[in-house]
């Protein structure tokens, strides 16, 4: 268990939090209606009748949405419900054209689940935890409202009214800003394997809810408060640990906490009381009569289930047990299915090059790709898929390592260089002789040049200065560009000084 | 010959394939007869033009040999039915002006099968009614009048234009909704047939919606046959619609053949309300009489839940309207009624209290309160569990019975402003209609006789969920039996 704790006035307070992400399904068409969900259109040029709102107009399911449902429900390992409805959840607001939002609150498409977090614990070692999922329920998005076009009116723009979203509710199983970062992290990577959402928090398709509640250890559950629409991983922590301080304080300076709705500033770095309970809408839920009760055939599951791809849980395993990965590696190499895609095109490359077996070349890869190109990539803000190093490419200097005709120290001067020209390894090496060299006569020659230049230290060194050893390995590979054979220049000035 | 607008649809249709006239003759007879009755308040709006183009091109597929099922019939449409380029009211400010872009299914249908459009009916403002006194253009008066007396009486509701528009002869035939009785009684006080189908065989696409888990179109017309032949065009599968039946659409009006040997009529002995004026009863039980010579065997059925159809259908219905109605909030279409300085909240308000009628509000009221927390179990939850056991009611008689016989409604048409000052008087008037709406099935009124004001009473045929067949012949035998001939004598 983390122990993340507040102190407060009278002791430690911990932190009880809840999530409840809106995903933005992956679809081409809304939830029930064959508008495009394309994001960057010109406001009101992808809404259709029924998104409108028009007289008598009716919503028809789009089978897509159910599908991208259930793979994410299954992704986490949770259960499908077979029979699910719509429910209409009534409120008033000029971004909701019906005048209602369909959504799903008595029963929901999907059932229980849990996503596993990698947290560290006191002593820094990674610790795994399961966060359990309630429930996932499709419902609308709603329009979006304009208000910087006139100066004293607002405009409506449609286009995202209507689009699916999956409300993915946690259990309040999080004690820690840490931990709700690692869940909504997870969350992300997980629906971006299965492809049901893009995860792209800036421009909205993923937010959170944030629920968040203080009590003594052992103590019973808090009342808790709702942080509306918070749009990075960074702002959920921020928010959390604001808001955990601010109920700790109330608490403890005789106040109560009102359950409430709250909103995050990440300018001030703080939270605002939005509504109380009391002002809360009743929603008047029924069940939509225009539309029929969700069922959903075994052989639908089936398919669903045969669709997703392998998970980053699954994937991190094989990486440790089949590939001989570091745990460390293996996470950072699967934590987004877009490197673990790049990771695994590199890794046939190298197979390919090298004539070996995947398990062989892998720790190579793994580590050329997490310390070297990673780097680079940090240094230059790229991701990986914009990398001016192509896998091939990869592959081929980490096989000219593997076959001796570069060095460390060539291969990293080579890399250089590709990051700068996009030219092949090979290229590079030929035009610039950078090619490792074992000619024995030839490092000899040298060597005898390097002691005859340096008598004095030579004196030392046979009289037991042991350390200078180092300083001719330098001046012997200065004196040959750095191209000599690290290994041969070792056994021969060896030989040389002894 | 008869005179073209006092022919029969099947009439019109047999005559203009035979060369007797042409569509472009029809469309002006009725025109012109549209146009002498607006006494009637009949109609929103006349679309003259578009009967006569309708006509125009059947002249056409006439000669081309390229006749459809309704080439040449003018009809006129309930303007709850969405009508591209045509104003589509609801009978509702809330909507005046308020012009569709996009044509309902059930019209698409009708059009493509060659029908013209004469214009745009009267209604209950939202369906929201049993008499037209509802609507915001003004109420429709019933063509008919009690002997020897000049109060204008009410057509019924909610499609109470329908009604009154072809009793009086103004078009062929007309579409109607109906949710708790909307086609039904307005068809018994006027002295014509109505049908409403299954719930799911017509699309609701395009039509404004009051009660979604109820509304069903339907067609009004002079007889029976009429409506077999209007029923075949307006059901039918559409994906648009998801509570639409994917099911082949029987010839309805090859199953008219009068004969019910083999079959058994069941009589719901819960029906027999107290204060129900005898004539009624004397009718209903004629009505067996007549059922029974056509071969049929009489049977007593209970259906025990009767008496809650009633209160559950003024729990659901409002409760879905009131959802249903919340778009019309004067953001995107329709009346908007923004007060000066005022903020987002005052709009709604403004604009929903003038664009209203005050049956349109007590219903959103209504609804809006048994959805509410803390209500919602007691009423709304409560209503669904009864109305599962209305349709088990039903589907007990079915295994005594093949349709149910009862009166369509527990009086003849009232005066204009007899009930308006009472609700629940008002509301009474669906008690025989409300049942079998609230278990999705078809029902019928047949015109079966006269009171001793001269004034139409009507029969109601309930079926088996899907069987229109059995239902239209029913009614049909009924109507054989019944020999209905009365028509209002023009006043207006």
């Amino acid at each position: 268990m983390s122990s993340y704790r507040i102190q407060g006035a009278t002791g430690e307070w911990e932190v009880v939090i809840g999530l409840e992400v809106h995903a933005q399904v992956i679809s081409n068409a809304k939830l029930f209606s064959g508008a495009s969900t394309a994001f960057g259109a010109e406001p009101n040029a992808q809404v259709s009748l029924v998104d409108a709102a028009m007289p008598g107009m009716l919503p028809v399911l789009n089978g897509e949405c159910v599908r991208q449902a259930v793979r994410t429900g299954l992704a986490i390992g949770a259960e499908i419900n077979r029979w699910s409805r719509f429910d209409r959840k009534n409120y008033f607001y000029a971004d909701l054209p019906q005048g209602y939002q369909i959504s799903q609150l008595y029963h929901p498409i999907v059932g229980e689940g849990g996503i596993e977090i990698e947290i560290e614990d006191e002593g820094g070692h990674a610790i795994t935890r399961r966060i359990g999922v309630e429930r996932i329920h499709l419902e609308q998005d709603a329009g979006k409202l304009m208000h910087d076009q006139h100066p004293t009116r607002s405009y409506v723009d449609l286009n995202r009214s209507g689009i699916a979203l999956m409300e993915i509710v946690s259990r309040p199983d999080m004690r820690s800003p840490a931990e709700a970062g690692a869940y909504l992290r997870k969350l992300r990577s997980i629906v971006r394997y299965v492809g049901s959402c893009d995860g792209n928090m800036e421009e909205g398709s993923m937010r959170a809810d944030v629920n968040v509640s203080v009590r003594k250890p052992g103590d019973e559950l808090g009342t808790r408060c709702e942080i509306k629409n918070v749009n990075s991983v960074r702002f959920v922590m921020a928010a959390i640990e604001y808001e955990a301080s601010r109920q700790v304080d109330v608490i403890e300076g005789g106040g109560r906490i009102v359950q409430e709705t709250r909103l995050f500033d990440p300018d001030k770095v703080e939270t605002r009381s939005l509504r109380s309970k009391e002002d809360a809408q009743d929603y008047r839920y029924f069940p939509d009569p225009d539309l029929l009760p969700l069922e959903l055939s075994e052989d639908f599951v089936s398919e669903c289930l045969e669709s997703l791809p392998e998970l980053p849980d699954a994937k991190r395993s094989r990486y440790v047990d089949a590939l001989g990965l570091s745990p460390y590696n293996a996470q950072v190499l699967t934590a987004e299915k877009e490197t673990a895609q790049w990771f695994e095109g590199l890794l046939a490359e190298c197979a390919r090059v090298q004539g070996k077996a995947e398990a062989d070349v892998a720790k190579a890869a793994s580590n050329w790709l997490t310390s070297d190109l990673f780097g680079a990539l940090n240094r230059s803000g790229k991701t990986v898929t914009e990398s001016p190093i192509s896998q091939k490419q990869g592959a081929e200097l980490i096989g000219l390592v593997a076959d001796g005709t570069l060095s460390g120290r060539l291969a990293k001067e080579v890399f250089e260089v590709m990051l700068e020209t996009g030219d092949d390894p090979i290229r590079i090496v030929d035009e610039r002789g950078l090619r490792q060299t074992s000619d024995t006569g030839e490092i000899e020659k040298i060597i005898a040049e390097v002691l005859a230049g340096n008598m004095d230290k030579v004196e030392q060194y046979r009289s037991g200065k042991d350390k200078l050893f180092g300083f001719f390995v330098g001046q012997t590979m200065r004196a040959t560009g750095g191209k000599a054979n690290p290994a041969v220049v070792n056994e021969l000035l060896k030989k040389a000084l002894g | 010959m008869t005179s073209l607008t006092e022919m029969t649809i099947a009439g019109l249709r047999d005559g203009f394939r035979k060369g007797d006239f042409s569509a472009r003759e029809v469309a002006e007879a009725y025109i012109t007869r549209m146009e002498g009755a607006r006494a009637l308040n009949a109609f929103v709006v006349e679309t003259p033009d578009h009967a006569i183009a309708a006509a125009d091109a059947a002249d056409r597929a006439r000669s081309d040999g390229q006749l459809q099922p309704l080439s040449g019939v003018p009809l006129g449409i309930k303007d709850l039915f969405a009508t591209r380029g045509v104003q589509t009211t609801a009978a509702s400010k809330i909507l005046e002006g308020f012009t569709p872009v996009y044509e309902s299914t059930v019209t698409a249908k009708l059009f493509a099968a060659g029908a013209g459009m004469l214009g745009k009916l009267n209604l209950d403002q939202f369906a929201m009614g049993s008499s037209n006194e509802t609507s915001a253009f003004g109420n429709v008066v019933s063509p008919w009048r009690r002997a020897n007396d000049d109060a204008p009486l009410a057509p019924g509701g909610s499609s109470g234009g329908s009604s009154s528009a072809v009793a009086a002869g103004l078009v062929a035939g007309a579409t109607g909704t109906d949710t708790g009785g909307s086609i039904r009684q307005p068809a018994a006080f006027t002295g014509i047939a109505g049908i409403k189908p299954t719930y799911g065989r017509a699309s609701r696409w395009g039509i404004i919606a009051f009660a979604s888990s109820l509304d069903q179109a339907g067609p009004m017309a002079r007889d029976v046959r009429d409506c077999a032949i209007l029923l075949k065009e307006m059901c039918g599968f559409d994906p648009k619609d998801s509570t639409s039946l994917d099911i082949p659409v029987p010839d309805f009006e090859a199953a008219l053949s009068g004969d019910l040997r083999g079959k058994r009529v069941g009589i719901p002995r819960e029906y027999r309300v107290d204060g129900m004026p005898a004539e009624i009863e004397k009718l209903w039980e004629q009505g067996a009489a007549w059922l029974k010579a056509a071969g049929a065997e009489i049977v007593d059925v209970s259906l025990p839940h009767t008496h809650h159809a009633l209160p559950t259908y003024y729990i659901v219905a409002p409760a879905e309207a009131s959802s249903n109605l919340a778009r019309y909030d004067g953001v995107r279409y329709g009346l908007r009624v923004l007060p000066d300085n005022g903020g987002l909240d005052d709009m709604y308000a403004q604009t929903r209290a003038a664009g209203f009628g005050y049956e349109v509000k007590r219903r959103i009221m209504i609804g809006t309160y048994v959805l509410s927390a803390g209500y919602y179990d007691a009423y709304y939850l409560k209503a669904q569990k009864v109305r599962a056991l209305i349709a088990r009611d039903f589907e007990q008689a079915w295994e005594k019975c093949d349709v149910l016989l009862a009166p369509t409604a527990p009086s003849a048409a009232f005066a204009l402003g007899e009930k308006t000052a009472d609700p629940i008087s008002m509301y009474l008037n669906d008690v025989f209609t409300v049942p079998a709406s609230l278990a999705g099935l078809p029902a019928m009124s047949v015109p079966a006789g006269l009171d001793s004001a001269g004034l139409p009473l009507g029969l109601q045929i309930i079926g088996k969920p899907l069987d229109e067949e059995g239902v239209l012949n029913a009614s049909y035998a009924l109507e054989r039996a019944a020999g209905f001939t009365a028509r209002p004598e023009k006043w207006w």
